[in-house]
């Protein structure tokens, strides 16, 4: 804009000063001369003048082209800041949350598992240590979603060494209980004590405490009836009950017309400090009811009523309760179990106790390290009893653990374990090298 | 006698008009802080985890299972950052009117234009975020994009308070906007710097303020730098010509302080949310906090 006014005005000028060289002969060429110079200048003037209107006007259009390059821009930056159109919260389209966790281990056990015995103690089937050598440890698939409005449902089947496949929980859960109540069916791993109801993979060292493994047979699941009570309260007041089939060791073959087992229990806990800045902790009591009607193992025989009661506790701990880089984690059950009935057709009236206490440190990102100690012990049987699988024979079952673990994320462990076990008269010292690492779904865990 | 009825009946009012509030469960402080703003004294808010703590990495805890029951409404981040614990609450907290896809389930990531959406999954590129980044509370203008909806989420729930929980987002709303066009003047002598960061938590503030992101101390989302990896990033650092290393408030300095001290870049601790810092008391506190202390370094070089 500016060169086109610049070159009129130079034009003019020119043309204003080409008139001086002219030497005027007579006044008539002179009088024309003037009169064409004048003609000239109005219509140069008339020129300029619309030059400059035409200039005014595209100043306007560039300022209105701004405003509208303006005004896109900023609907442009509202939009980009606007909400995309996402689907719903759901765990992934309709397909179930599927979780994949695969386990290992590579053993050093002096004593042969196969032939492991806790005295005073008849023990179930995957009452045992971990396999020498390398072995498949438990390997499982975990496929879980809302069924619908009002269920949740979820199945895990895991896989053994000796390849079979077992299904070690499916159940539907209800999500929409008033009052607080859930209500849970299918096959489940009991509410009662800490360690029963978490998947073995998420435990702190390779192999259970000795009490699961002499009292529960590992871990005590079974097809059942589960329901749950949250008290209304800033503290966590939790009250069950549940019944099962009683398929499941220390009960067996459905005792009672398929309900041969059942339990309570109540949990509490709470923070310590706001933000659980002091740290946290749950305890709890409960008890398992469980009835064996000819419960054979080996050779011997039991028909009556078990009775369990576990006491247990967890306590956590981390700076400022970040549980990101460093934390302590303290956890103990104790156990007592009353057996009455006839063992090998002779008065059974046994009574058994055991306990574990651990701590975990995870001393920097990554890094964890634990101690545990655990101790099984039974009273001595009725005189009929002495020399039986149920007489200790003056024994008590002692074990001592130390681990070691490294993660390389969130999802993958691996694990070095020595155990000091004293369940038998001769010490047998174990090394177990362990991984565990979880595929797909970023399974959550329970306290 | 009669004290004591008049005493009793305060009570029993005293009871039932807070028996009135709307519970929040807050997942982390920012969106406490912004439950807060909205609700004033009608709601009564919880606040499952502090400033001081990895949001990524919080533990099911007995007490949040027992807030959760209580709660009317659960506001948290989503965008996956709460998978690793919020699962459990919301199953064993026995609260339907809490569960997703119920107006007591509110996930303020929908609220905003999530940003660094993965373009491949695979757990080998560290802990990522399906949806995006969720650190999204880094950028005041995520606050008030979820506020607006956060108030209309109050309202449908609690529709005796809706005009209370109008008129004090509006409230808010129009003080965050006089705080946004006061940080972009105080953070203008910010922009087009670059900073390295120790997680990647920062990216919306970054956007924000117009600064780059030119290095990450993690090698992968969540994994933790080794040595070895650290001594390529400070090679790295002068290149790039990186002023500052930003770590947040729940982290641990070890990596930021150690690369620094190598570099003589000056480390940056920032409050990451409400409550990260002393000064980051609220919102609008906390941007300023934010923003002093970026300041604070930039003037170092």
């Amino acid at each position: 804009m500016r060169q086109t006014r610049t070159i009129s005005a130079a034009a003019l000028m020119a043309l204003l000063a080409a008139p001086t060289p002219v030497f005027a002969a007579d006044d008539a060429a002179l009088q024309a001369v003037r009169q064409e110079v004048a003609r000239m200048r109005a219509d140069y003037e008339a020129r300029i003048q619309d030059l400059e209107k035409r200039l005014a006007q595209t100043e306007t259009a560039t300022n209105q082209a701004a405003t509208t390059a303006d005004e896109a821009k900023k609907t442009a930056e509202e939009a980009a800041s606007k909400p995309d159109a996402k689907p719903a919260e759901s765990n992934n389209a309709f397909n179930p949350a599927i979780g994949v966790v695969l386990n290992g281990t590579a053993a050093t056990l002096h004593r042969d598992p196969s032939v492991y015995k806790i005295p005073g103690f008849s023990l179930g089937s995957s009452a045992k240590p971990v396999d020498r050598g390398f072995a498949l440890g438990e390997s499982e698939i975990n496929m879980s979603a809302n069924v619908d409005q009002a269920l949740y449902g979820n199945l895990t089947v895991s896989y053994a060494r000796d390849n079979t496949a077992s299904v070690e929980e499916a159940f539907i859960q209800s999500t929409t209980l008033p009052g607080g109540f859930t209500l849970k069916g299918g096959r489940f791993k009991s509410g009662i004590g800490t360690l029963n109801e978490q998947h073995a993979h998420t435990w702190d060292f390779a192999d259970a405490p000795l009490p699961y493994l002499a009292m529960l047979n590992q871990q005590y699941g079974d097809d059942g009836a589960q329901v749950r009570w949250l008290a209304p309260t800033k503290m966590f007041i939790e009250l069950g009950g549940e019944g099962f089939r009683g398929d499941a060791y220390p009960a067996n073959g459905s005792a009672n017309k398929g309900v041969g087992a059942k339990s309570v229990f109540a949990h509490m806990g709470d923070d310590i400090g706001k933000g659980g800045e002091g740290g946290s902790w749950r305890v709890g009591v409960s008890e398992l009811w469980t009835r064996a009607s000819n419960r054979t193992i080996g050779n011997d025989t039991f028909y009556g009523d078990d009775r369990l009661t576990i006491v247990d506790g967890v306590y956590k701990w981390a700076p400022n309760g970040n549980f990101a880089d460093r934390y302590v984690k303290l956890q103990g059950e104790y156990f007592y179990r009353a057996e009455n009935g006839r063992f090998n057709d002779l008065t059974d009236s046994t009574r058994q106790q055991g306990f574990y206490t651990q701590a975990v440190w995870q001393f920097m990102p990554q890094w964890r390290t634990g101690l545990r100690y655990d101790r099984v012990w039974a009273a001595n049987p009725n005189a009929a009893l002495a020399l039986s699988t149920l007489d200790p024979q003056g024994q008590v079952a002692s074990r001592q653990s130390v681990m070691v673990d490294y993660s390389t994320s969130e999802f993958g462990r691996f694990r070095l374990q020595g155990n000091l076990d004293h369940s038998t008269t001769k010490l047998d010292p174990q090394l177990i090298l362990q991984y565990t690492v979880s595929l797909g779904a970023h399974g959550a865990h329970a306290y | 006698m009669r004290n004591i009825l008049v005493a009793a009946g305060l009570l029993l009012l005293a009871a039932t008009g807070r028996a009135h509030a709307l519970d929040v469960f807050a997942c982390e402080p920012e969106w406490a802080a912004l439950a807060s703003e909205i609700g004033g004294d009608a709601v009564d808010v919880f606040t499952a985890t502090t400033a001081r703590q990895d949001p990524h990495q919080i533990q099911a805890r007995p007490a949040l299972i027992s807030r959760l029951r209580a709660a009317d409404l659960v506001v948290c981040t989503g965008a996956e950052l709460e998978v690793g614990w919020m699962p459990v609450l919301l199953r064993q907290g026995a609260n339907s009117k809490v569960q997703p896809g119920s107006p007591g389930y509110f996930e303020a990531a929908h609220s905003v234009h999530l940003l660094e959406v993965p373009t491949r999954l695979d757990r080998a590129d560290g802990d990522v975020h399906a949806a995006g980044n969720p650190h999204i509370q880094t950028d005041p203008a995520n606050i008030r994009a979820a506020g607006i909806a956060l108030a209309q989420r109050m309202a449908e729930i609690d529709p005796g308070h809706a005009a209370t929980y109008r008129d004090r987002e509006l409230a808010f709303r129009t003080r965050l906007d006089a705080a946004m066009a006061r940080w972009k003047t105080e953070a203008a002598p910010l922009k087009g710097m670059a900073v390295a960061v120790q997680h990647r938590s920062w990216i919306y503030l970054l956007n924000w303020l117009g600064m780059t992101e030119a290095v990450t101390l993690e090698p992968k989302p969540g994994v933790p730098p080794s040595a070895g990896y650290l001594a390529g990033v400070i090679d790295d650092l002068p290149k790039k010509n990186v002023r500052m290393i930003l770590y947040a408030a729940y982290q641990d300095p070890k990596p930021s302080e150690f690369v620094a001290a190598k570099t003589g870049i000056p480390a940056v601790e920032l409050p990451f949310t409400v409550g990260g810092t002393d000064q980051a008391a609220d919102l609008i506190a906390f941007y300023d906090d934010t923003i002093k202390r970026l300041l604070a370094h930039a003037d170092h070089h």
